[in-house]
């Protein structure tokens, strides 16, 4: 009964209420624009408070800028020469000495050997008349492979993952929120996630930390190859590429068009012309600066069959007390 | 007190029987509802206490690492989403198509949007490595980034919902104050005397309401597809082989459909059964649901057909990893039980007469959820499992971390349904009203016409 009363005003306006709630199709794109740009214009408001912010957080990584040119840091990743350090018997030289260099915990490889099947396609079975070595692996060193379309800046929410004017992406790790979108949308899996406290050396706790160097690392944020520009400025190769006992890693400058593994320079735009070079996953058009010669190791005296890599490892004097180790795979 | 009691005792109308009806709850707190938040709390307790280990280590305390650095939370954070489909399918949808039988059930599934979205938040939390810089969201905010758009698309549509669930509740906050407001406690009656804003049911006030209401469900349906399309978007932003998908979006929002309705009529079994709402909610709402229910399955199918048609004829290798691994692979049994109890069982249960009845409808509904659960797990850890090296493919099983705070958001949205349920008028009584009426007849009428048809 009480409700009767109470509606009765509306029952009434019955056919006015309706006339109200029906709406012509112009009406609708009218509400309908207006809620989507309020909508817009609430979405932008984090936007112009992160525009005041951006990039002031490093005003000391002002890029060299002589004559006018910036620097272009790239890589030229020599297969040839690259026989996984078996014939020094030791593990990748070039891991050891980033993990040295970087106090990079277990169980990162900041450059990581992978071993590549030339082909596991059956119809290229020794016996056949095809010359190319068909059976046997090679070796792939694999360092961040610094795209100039970077799948990993692209999709951080907060920018603490960036490509500087010279084409290097760098982490913040003061900024980073880990959320792992980017090691999602790396395509070479190239990104690292420190999932507790990272089992570094206390040395590494005396290193001050900046993005180029990424010393000492921080829990919960995502770490990865940041191509030593600052070793680079300094005069020095990366530690990889000094390590490397056969001079297969070339680092150098795509601006200058000069390169150089430390005993040898060569002209960029030639030698990889000369030499078919080809960058990883080329189709995806991410345009890494790592551009690799393909080989075997063959001037190391390598046989695609010499297959097997010796595991690295983590060679830090001590870690600290408790300090938690995990697997890169899974529990 | 006593008269107001759900027992059928006078010849009422139909309208007070269902003002004793939303009344009941608000005024009488029963044993069983005490066990029950007592249940859940001691769940959340858990949860806690799991969060306590995830906050003091990190998540190595998870299953999830490098390779397969996503798992269960952000697979709950899809669930949840595809949960807030619920309320914007039921109150928007069907009040666009003027389908006159959503009364009951439009606060119900206005209140689970809301819920659904707040434990999607927090499942997005969970997954944070650095919670304490959550911050960084708003002050650096890049709309570049697929995960603000989550954020801006989220925080639009719970900001939506919630004013959505308010101004059709104005109306009943009103009755609830004239009918029991001397009933309530001096802070509750205060509240729902504030929040019923001089409510009087003037002919201006109801033509107001009506208008906010048709522009709020216009916003509603393009905000809700949005926000399903940039939950896919996630995914789909990345070059990993099954999520580098156009067809993400569309897919996602179907999906959310579908689990929404299964959601819905789950909502719809358990208040009728706890709240005694026989009378109202009946065999019609949950047949036109069901019908609902296996039309989504339907198009669900289509999609999972399509997408299998597509890359299984060409067989490039990332897309045979995938379907290895689907198929007869690592998470086989999750697609197959996805395939034949998500999809083709509720199918199957509404289509054929006997099973068609209400506890069958329901079972459906459950089955479309867990199947749905199924299908967002191996999406995201089968999308992160395919290998971009040469290595052996990563495997992952959720941690008793994971597992105690999935149980706690879960209880967590539960918790907050039932609040909500408890403390706001539970059911649209004015649109009820309206709507009888609407129909020139009163509900029983409309029942007896319906048992003779």
């Amino acid at each position: 009964m009480p409700v009767q009363i109470l509606t009765a005003g509306f029952q009434l306006d019955k056919a006015e209420n309706q006339k109200k709630w029906e709406i012509s199709r112009r009406r609708f794109i009218q509400m309908a624009g207006m809620g989507g740009a309020a909508t817009a214009a609430i979405a932008l408001i984090p936007n112009v408070i992160a525009d005041k912010q951006t990039d002031t957080r490093l005003p000391e990584h002002v890029p060299d800028v002589e004559n006018g040119r910036i620097r272009k840091w790239m890589m030229i990743i020599d297969q040839r020469k690259c026989d996984g350090c078996q014939s020094q018997d030791s593990p990748p030289k070039c891991t050891a000495a980033c993990i040295t260099g970087h106090y990079v915990p277990e169980p990162m490889q900041w450059i990581e050997v992978y071993e590549h099947e030339i082909s596991k396609d059956p119809e290229l079975q020794p016996g056949s008349d095809i010359t190319a070595p068909i059976e046997g692996t090679t070796f792939f060193p694999t360092p961040c492979q610094q795209c100039q379309n970077p799948p990993c800046v692209n999709v951080c929410p907060v920018g603490a993952t960036w490509t500087t004017p010279e084409g290097v992406t760098l982490i913040d790790q003061e900024r980073c929120i880990g959320c792992r979108m980017c090691m999602a949308a790396c395509p070479y899996e190239r990104r690292f996630f420190t999932w507790s406290d990272p089992p570094v050396p206390p040395e590494a706790l005396f290193v001050k930390y900046d993005p180029t160097h990424q010393v000492p690392l921080k829990k919960g944020v995502v770490a990865k190859c940041d191509f030593c520009p600052e070793m680079a400025r300094s005069g020095q190769l990366p530690y990889c590429a000094q390590a490397c006992p056969q001079g297969a890693i070339y680092y150098g400058d795509l601006e200058e068009d000069v390169a150089t593994n430390g005993e040898e320079v060569v002209k960029v735009s030639r030698f990889l012309a000369e030499n078919s070079a080809f960058r990883y996953k080329e189709e995806l058009g991410t345009r890494p600066r790592v551009y690799y010669i393909p080989g075997h190791g063959e001037e190391a005296g390598r046989k695609p069959t010499d297959t097997g890599l010796k595991p690295t490892v983590w060679n830090h004097r001590t870690v600290p007390e408790g300090a938690r180790k995990w697997k890169r795979s899974g529990r | 007190m006593e008269t107001l009691r759900p027992v059928d005792t006078s010849p009422e109308t139909p309208e007070t029987r269902l003002q004793q009806r939303v009344f009941a709850p608000m005024l009488h707190t029963e044993r069983a509802f005490y066990v029950w938040i007592g249940f859940l709390l001691a769940v959340i307790a858990l949860g806690a206490v799991a969060y306590y280990f995830q906050a003091r280590d990190g998540l190595f305390v998870t299953g999830m690492r490098d390779r397969i650095m996503w798992g269960l939370y952000i697979a709950l954070f899809v669930v949840f989403i595809g949960a807030s489909m619920a309320g914007t399918f039921v109150s928007a949808i069907l009040r666009i198509a003027k389908a006159e039988w959503r009364g009951p059930i439009v606060r119900g599934a206005e209140i689970m949007t809301v819920a659904a979205l707040v434990t999607a938040a927090f499942f997005v939390f969970l997954d944070m490595g650095r919670p304490d810089r959550a911050l960084n969201i708003v002050m650096f905010g890049r709309w570049e980034s697929p995960l603000v758009w989550d954020v801006y698309g989220l925080t639009t549509y719970l900001a939506g919902s919630m004013v959505y669930l308010y101004l059709a509740m104005i109306p009943d906050l009103a009755i609830v104050r004239d009918e029991v407001g001397d009933k309530l406690s001096g802070p509750r009656a205060f509240l729902v005397r504030k929040f019923a804003v001089a409510w009087v049911f003037e002919r201006s006030q109801m033509a107001q309401l009506g208008a906010a209401l048709a522009v709020m469900t216009i916003i509603m349906i393009p905000v809700a597809v949005m926000m399903h399309t940039v939950t896919s978007w996630i995914f789909g932003m990345t070059l990993r082989e099954p999520w580098n998908n156009p067809m993400f979006g569309i897919f996602f929002v179907v999906g959310a459909v579908y689990s929404g309705i299964g959601l819905i009529v789950i909502l719809m079994a358990v208040m009728r059964k706890v709240y005694r709402l026989e009378e109202f909610i009946t065999d019609r709402h949950f047949l036109n649901l069901g019908y609902m229910l296996a039309a989504a399955a339907g198009v669900m199918v289509f999609f999972n057909v399509s997408d299998f048609v597509t890359l299984g004829y060409k067989l490039s290798a990332d897309a045979t990893f995938n379907l290895d691994q689907m198929v007869s692979g690592e998470l086989a049994p999750v697609f197959w039980i996805y395939i034949w109890a998500g999809l083709l069982l509720p199918i199957a249960v509404i289509v054929i007469p006997r099973t068609r009845t209400i506890p069958g409808i329901v079972a459906a509904a459950v089955a479309a959820n867990i199947g749905m659960f199924l299908e967002r797990y191996f999406i995201v850890v089968g999308g992160l499992r395919v290998p971009l090296n040469p290595y052996e493919p990563a495997n992952y099983a959720p941690s008793w971390v994971e597992w105690s705070l999935m149980a706690a958001g879960i209880s967590l949205f539960l918790l907050m349904v039932t609040l909500m349920l408890k403390f706001l008028p539970n059911m649209a009584m004015w649109e009820i009203h309206e709507q009888t009426e609407h129909a020139g007849a009163p509900i029983e009428q409309a029942k007896a016409l319906e048992a003779g048809a």
